[in-house]
């Protein structure tokens, strides 16, 4: 967790030690990408399927090297703090906030009575914490004051704080290992999946993913496995366009897991360091879009061991208490490693998110506070609620 | 006609508007209290207090914003206090019947159809925040107007940010057979709309559909933006689409939209899932503009009106005490229907009755839906509506309902007394010509020409006798059997 304001966005592991492969960040200059040299041939590989054999499209970008090194942006660990700066500031700017809902609630008022604790209650469910867990604070806060231990304010507020503050870095703790931190630096590619409902912002996060990834020194390849949707590939090529790096894409229809297949098999010969796979939104109650992930699944750890290495579920900020539902059911056939809160820019808070936390012991690795490349920052709890009582 | 339709009796056709059993979420912690509430006669402030908290808890579960369920619990409490408890249910049962009748008559009744002007083109914008299905909702709207409605769309995607925003909007357009303006080359969203309507103009196309970026509520350029499109574009609908996955927060983006662009109605997507719903309630409750479709899929023919029972039994997630609560209720219409029988064979039919039979009407929905449902030998012989004449008759629906309204008792009791004077009052109360009042005395003086006609088994509709009055009053063969088990 101390890396997170050290060094790099993102890091691999070699032998024991932390080291840093993003020795250089940006492209030799005038030295073409070596992977718009390889031949498509190269990456041609037998379907999962014996559908129709489809060639495998490599978008790489088409803008010549010196272009794209211009028109991404430079992100670089020195950056992080400003990232971070610009985390608390998303979380904190909402015109409506759960400090100032609390202030409401103790104002005026010298002992925290029944009437206190019920705006308090109303304040959390506000913030789409939900009320189990809501009834759960507000229960603790009231064994508190009935043994005088808590008197004012400020001390409830802290209380608060701390009890989120508890829920968030438990669920780090529990899963924290499952990250690029953990899988040793041969494992290649590191395949990261990512899914979640539909419009929760999957493709957005892997653009902005790969950029950061990319900016750190990685090789990153992306698979467009949303075949489903309406221009869907050609939304996700804009952004590996946009990040320089290659995609690999099949025409709309094609069994997702193909593409998933064609992908391992041109990062693995290619070398990639990381392969960032985009799923189509799937309503997690439809039984046979989960199985299809499953299927998935299994065709990635078929063609690199211990693939899917991490899995990241996106959560949009404004989800209500369907978000829990939603986490069980992709924690169960998708085993969903952590979550990317997206839209945190709005007035939602995504408290759905510590609810999940709680339930399901699933961290929140990254945040959403934009539309562009840049805005995608690591999740701090202890940034995210104090935002949330700033 | 007219009269057959207004006389098509809600219970007649199972399945429509009512599913209760598809969510049993109700707590064990409600169940008890529905159970232990024992008393006979009016609902105390006890039973309320008890069964009140439990509902308050299935409402927030269901994520209807904090406030507006304070507002709602307190509605229905102040409602609710002294209320005769019906035979049939328990304490706690008839405050879950109370909180359901103030959700559906809160949420409104049906209106899924959209009003267009003559006015070539009439445009739609469709807005709403990132990812909540505004553009898959364009061609699903599209396909529906071009089908239900009869209407001739263009559409139009004036996402100039998102990537492939534009792209993703020819695709459906291609899937679904409908022309997309391309625009290429322009990359201002005002620029669009106006070459768009004047290929709307040149071409004939009568509707502008218009797909608009995704937008946070907060984001005042782009606020000002849909502003800016709609004073040019002057929209007849302006929908506002909302996730049904959406939390709390629902309240502020609805109402931020609806203060700043003025939005006409909402569609509410990804019904498909699992989610409560209770978004639906907020949005309605601070916009107050009617819930018109949800979104049931991904595919684009996943379009369905928006009925509020169907949605506030899931809100309320209590399927079997609904189911029941249903049951008493159809008793009580199936009496109704029986008295009206019996009110038709004594030709004693009033105003009354006629203006009970328009709400019953009201409840199923849109008049075209209603069509559309029944048999269709009903209407054999008869010319075919179209679109149109639906829509006016609903109009007339609702103003025959405004009259009735607008009469004392007594006048609805013996419509002979309503003189010339009274009809002055009755269409001034009601907003409507004397000539509307007169109109509609007269219609309703025909109808029970024909009524007693039908009973006595004379004229054009002589031979249907039974079947036709049953069809008429609701009361289908069905509903014989179980009139005959309670008299045994
Ligand atoms: N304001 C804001 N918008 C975001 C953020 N992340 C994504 N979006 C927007 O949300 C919308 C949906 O994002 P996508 O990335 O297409 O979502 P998806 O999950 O891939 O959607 P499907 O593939 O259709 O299921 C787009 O308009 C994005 O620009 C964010 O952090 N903040
Ligand atoms: N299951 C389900 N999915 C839906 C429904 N409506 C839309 N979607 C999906 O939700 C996702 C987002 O839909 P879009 O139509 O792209 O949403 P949008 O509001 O135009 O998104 P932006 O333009 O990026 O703001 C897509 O994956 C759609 O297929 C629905 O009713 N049910
Ligand atoms: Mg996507
Ligand atoms: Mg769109």
């Amino acid at each position: 967790m101390s890396n997170r304001f050290m060094g790099l966005f993102w890091k691999r592991k070699s032998g024991s030690d932390f080291i840093s492969l993003g020795l250089n960040t940006e492209p030799e200059p005038g030295q073409p990408e070596q992977f718009a040299e390889q031949p498509v041939k190269a990456l041609e590989s037998e379907p999962v399927k014996a559908a129709e054999p489809v060639l495998p499209v490599v978008v790489a970008p088409s803008q010549p090297v010196e272009t794209i090194a211009e028109t991404v942006p430079e992100v670089r660990a020195a950056d992080e703090p400003n990232f971070m700066a610009r985390f608390r500031k998303a979380v904190t700017a909402t015109r409506e906030n759960l400090s100032s809902r609390l202030e409401d609630a103790v104002k005026g008022r010298k002992t925290i009575d029944a009437e206190t604790l019920n705006d308090l209650e109303e304040a959390l469910i506000g913030a789409d914490i939900g009320v189990q867990t809501t009834f759960e604070i507000i229960e603790d806060v009231r064994r508190q004051v009935d043994r005088q231990s808590l008197k004012d304010a400020d001390e409830l507020k802290g209380i608060i704080k701390r009890h989120l503050l508890d829920i968030l870095e438990k669920a780090e703790k529990s899963r924290g290992i499952a990250s690029e931190t953990s899988v040793a630096d041969d494992v290649r590619p590191y395949v990261l999946m990512v899914v979640g409902v539909n419009g929760a912002g999957k493709t957005t996060t892997i653009g902005k993913l790969a950029q950061r990834i990319k900016a750190d020194g990685y090789d990153v390849l992306i698979c467009a496995a949303d075949t489903f949707r309406a221009a869907a590939s050609d939304q996700l090529a804009i952004w590996a366009e946009r990040a320089g790096v290659p995609l690999i894409q099949q025409k709309q229809g094609t069994d997702p897991a193909a593409v998933l297949f064609d992908s391992l098999k041109a990062a693995k010969a290619r070398n990639s360091d990381v392969l960032i796979v985009d799923t189509a939104g799937r309503l997690h109650n439809k039984a046979n879009l989960m199985a299809e992930l499953e299927k998935m699944r299994r065709v990635a750890g078929r063609e690199v061991a211990g693939a899917p290495h991490e899995t990241l579920l996106v959560i949009d900020a404004v989800t209500g208490q369907n978000g829990l539902s939603q986490a069980r059911e992709f924690m169960k056939v998708a085993d969903v490693t952590g979550l990317v809160l997206t839209k945190l820019d709005g007035t939602a808070k995504g408290g759905i998110a510590v609810a999940i936390a709680k339930e399901l012991a699933l961290p929140i690795r990254y945040c959403g506070i934009g539309e562009k490349a840049d805005d995608l920052v690591v999740f701090d709890p202890a940034t995210y609620v104090d935002g949330l009582f700033a | 006609m007219a009269l057959a339709t207004l006389m098509v009796h809600q219970a007649e056709y199972p399945g429509f508007g009512i599913c209760w059993n598809m969510f049993d979420a109700l707590s064990d912690k409600l169940k008890k209290v529905l159970k232990d509430l024992r008393g006979e006669g009016r609902l105390t402030a006890e039973h309320l207090d008890l069964a009140l908290r439990e509902i308050r808890i299935a409402l927030l579960e269901a994520d209807v914003n904090f406030k507006v369920v304070k507002d709602f619990i307190e509605r229905v409490r102040s409602k609710a206090v002294g209320q005769e408890v019906m035979q049939q249910l328990s304490p706690g049962q008839q405050v879950v019947k109370i909180v359901y009748d103030e959700m559906v008559e809160m949420l409104g009744g049906t209106s899924s159809r959209l009003i267009f002007t003559s006015r070539r083109p009439n445009s739609v914008m469709i807005v709403g925040l990132q990812g909540s299905g505004k553009t898959t909702s364009t061609g699903k709207l599209s396909m529906w107007l071009q089908k239900n409605q009869d209407r001739n769309p263009l559409l139009l995607s004036v996402d100039v940010y998102r990537p492939a925003a534009r792209d993703q909007l020819a695709v459906i357009g291609k899937a679904i057979g409908m022309p997309v303006f391309e625009g290429q080359g322009i990359n201002d969203p005002i620029e669009l709309c106006r070459a768009a309507r004047l290929h709307c103009e040149q071409v004939g196309f009568d509707t502008l559909m218009i797909d608009t970026a995704g937008r946070l509520h907060i984001d005042d350029a782009l606020m000002d933006e849909l502003q800016r499109i709609k004073q040019e574009m002057q929209p007849v609908e302006t929908l506002f689409v909302a996730d049904a996955m959406t939390g709390q927060d629902a309240v502020k983006s609805a109402k931020e939209f609806h203060d700043r662009i003025g939005t006409t109605g909402v569609i509410l997507t990804k019904m498909d899932g699992d989610a409560r719903g209770g978004a639906a309630l907020s949005v309605k409750e601070v916009t107050g503009q009617p819930i018109k479709f949800v979104g049931v899929g991904e595919k684009y023919d996943a379009l369905e009106p928006f009925y509020p029972e169907r949605i506030v039994s899931r809100i309320l997630g209590m399927g079997d005490v609904l189911s029941l609560i249903e049951k008493v209720q159809s008793e009580v219409d199936e009496k109704k229907a029986l008295e009206l029988q019996e009110k038709m064979e004594r030709n004693a039919f009033t105003l009354e009755d006629y203006r009970d039979q328009l709400s019953q009407v009201k409840k199923l929905g849109s008049l075209d839906s209603i069509l559309s449902m029944l048999p269709g030998d009903m209407f054999k012989g008869m010319p075919k509506l179209t679109p149109e004449m639906t829509a006016q008759m609903e109009v007339e629906l609702k103003r025959t309902e405004a009259i009735i309204n607008s009469m004392t008792s007594t006048e609805r009791e013996d419509h002979l007394i309503i003189n010339p004077s009274r009809r002055r009052r009755i269409a001034m109360g009601s907003g409507t010509k004397i000539n509307d009042v007169n109109k509609l005395l007269k219609q309703y003086a025909e109808m029970k020409i024909v009524m007693k006609q039908m009973m006595e088994g004379e004229g054009m509709m002589g031979g249907l006798r039974g079947k036709v009055a049953r069809k008429l009053t609701g009361i289908g063969s069905k509903r014989k059997k179980v009139k005959k088990k309670k008299r045994r």
